[in-house]
């Protein structure tokens, strides 16, 4: 497999704050690899440095063979970024914010229409209104069309859906998976782990350090326990006696029930009686598999 | 169990002009209560949210907040509610005291109470250390959890939250949730609003708009389970696909 990206130990400092260390990953053409992690993790610094806008302190990363902090003039042509924040022209309409996107980049609409068809099509029929009037879904097809207008061989986003409601985000979801024809290779950011089921390839990154890099559902897979899913109507309390119960390992709220991990992996009627003794009747216990957040927060709690 | 009601929305129809954000609503949302208010862009969310939280008016319909009108008394409404956003909640240039007392100040409190109860606040969350130090130099964790303390600091009846753990790494969520569930537990209704359909998972009920209108009403699970889907997400997207129309787009 062709690789794309190859980032080999880069580190970044601003100031006293240590925004990357140590960040070693590959992504391979043609995949979805996505940066899984919350606000302030180092992901818009390390997609900055991908996209050639910022240099690393230490490492190196190299972007279709060819390092982002010599190569920038010939990468920014082959790359594709759509930054976190809204960032088309607000005073622009639709239809020349695409126009001049392609025309910065020496190309026209029309020899790279059926790149962006799919996506452009929802918003053509609003082509003459102003971006800045668009609704948060719109714009975000809007931004994705002109992140793609030059035919980039890399297309990265950062935090494309957050904001975006659950419609809309299933839909660019979607579009993402049909660039896969176009031998485009996506990078992408969100805080969401739901999200990270979407993708090729998932990087787990907190605090400035890349935890885990794996296909979704190994990620998963790798937690280590055994997990149950506790349900009882009184959440707070169901999740305060969980707590007091000995055999307790960890007792998180998710969702609608409690997961849990018991010691020795193995919950005997005690914990039912337990639960019983702290006044809650009729909880429901069962075996649940690890999701991708599950494995995010064991392997948090093992690096504090 | 008879569960006191807090909010009561009766038929609330809002139009600006002859568009109708919000057509013919009914609702209750009760004590102790953790409902979330779900809709895509542009479904009404926002309308009806102002609404409930005395800073517009119902065209028509009725709406009781607190036991408060929220066409008479709209003012008392606001006394009575605590309301927090991600992106704004608090002062960054203030202390995490300063910011106490400018709130409890706001709502009216004496500055007895307001020492009493930042005394009590602070050990709560084991901010001792912090009290003196400017919110932007707190980390976002710690932030969202004293805008939430802030927000129901003057122990309002219903704390409205709009995507309250957006952004946040998974422990600090739990953590958040976890206040959340301690304050339903003190009879405080919390009212969510929320584009994350994994947050609408801790919700008591949930509510979906769509174009104006509520398309369901249930417990997450039995929403599941009628639209035989594994998550509200699935839910959510199979009945709140909205129309790309103009209207859609305002």
């Amino acid at each position: 497999m062709k690789e794309v990206i190859r980032a080999s130990g880069i580190g970044k400092k601003f100031g006293e704050t240590q925004a990357l260390k140590d960040i070693f990953f590959e992504v391979n053409e043609g995949e979805i690899f996505g940066f899984i992690g919350p606000d302030g993790a180092g992901k818009t610094t390390l997609f900055r440095i991908i996209t050639t806008l910022l240099n690393p302190d230490e490492g190196e990363m190299t972007v279709l063979g060819l390092n982002t902090a010599g190569d920038f003039r010939e990468l920014r042509k082959c790359i594709g970024y759509m930054p976190g924040r809204f960032s088309l022209y607000q005073d622009l309409s639709v239809e020349e914010n695409l126009n001049f996107y392609a025309t910065v980049f020496g190309t026209t609409v029309r020899e790279n229409y059926a790149l962006i068809s799919d996506i452009y099509s929802h918003i053509e029929p609003f082509r003459k209104r102003l971006a800045g009037k668009l609704s948060g879904g719109m714009k975000q097809k809007l931004a994705l069309s002109c992140a793609l207008i030059h035919k980039p061989k890399l297309l990265v986003l950062d935090e494309p859906t957050t904001g975006v409601d659950a419609v809309s985000r299933a839909e660019f979801w979607e579009m993402l998976k049909k660039l896969r024809q176009h031998d485009i290779t996506i990078v992408v950011s969100t805080p969401y782990m739901d999200e990270a089921m979407r993708c090729d390839r998932v990087a787990l990154i907190q605090k400035g350090q890349l935890m885990l890099a794996d296909r979704p559902q190994k990620i998963r897979e790798g937690f280590g326990r055994k997990l149950f899913a506790v349900r009882a109507p009184q959440k707070y309390r169901l999740l305060e006696a969980l707590r007091k119960y000995p055999l307790t390992e960890t007792a998180y709220p998710f969702g609608d029930s409690v997961h849990v991990t018991i010691r020795n992996n193995i919950f005997d009627a005690s914990l039912n009686e337990h639960l019983v003794r702290s006044g809650i009747e009729n909880a429901s216990i069962t075996e649940s598999e690890a999701g991708i957040e599950d494995r995010f927060l064991e392997l948090m709690k093992n690096r504090i | 169990m008879i569960r006191q009601t807090v909010i009561s929305v009766t038929n609330l129809v809002k139009k600006f002009g002859s568009f109708v954000a919000n057509d013919n609503l009914s609702f209750e949302v009760y004590e102790g209560e953790i409902f979330g208010f779900l809709g895509a862009n542009g479904a009404g969310k926002t309308t009806a949210l102002r609404i409930l939280s005395g800073l517009s008016e119902p065209t028509s319909g009725k709406v009781t907040v607190a036991g408060f009108d929220a066409k008479k008394e709209p003012e008392r409404i606001k006394r009575n509610i605590g309301y927090m956003c991600q992106k704004f909640s608090l002062y960054e240039d203030l202390t995490v005291r300063e910011n106490i007392t400018l709130y409890g100040g706001i709502y009216g409190m004496t500055k007895k109470l307001i020492l009493e109860r930042m005394a009590n606040l602070l050990s709560r969350l084991s901010f001792e250390e912090f009290g003196d130090r400017q919110i932007s130099s707190l980390p976002l964790g710690l932030k969202q959890k004293l805008a939430f303390s802030i927000a129901i600091f003057h122990e309002p009846r219903i704390v409205f939250l709009d995507e309250p753990t957006g952004g946040v790494d998974p422990i600090t969520r739990r953590q958040f949730w976890e206040m959340i569930y301690e304050t339903a537990d003190r009879g405080i209704t919390v009212f969510v609003t929320t584009h994350y359909m994994d947050e609408a998972e801790y919700c008591d009920r949930i509510s979906i708009m769509n174009e104006g209108r509520i398309v369901a009403l249930d417990t997450p699970e039995a929403l599941k389970k009628k639209y035989n889907a594994g998550s509200v997400e699935e839910v959510f997207i199979r009945i709140a696909r909205p129309k790309m129309t103009e209207k859609s787009m305002l």
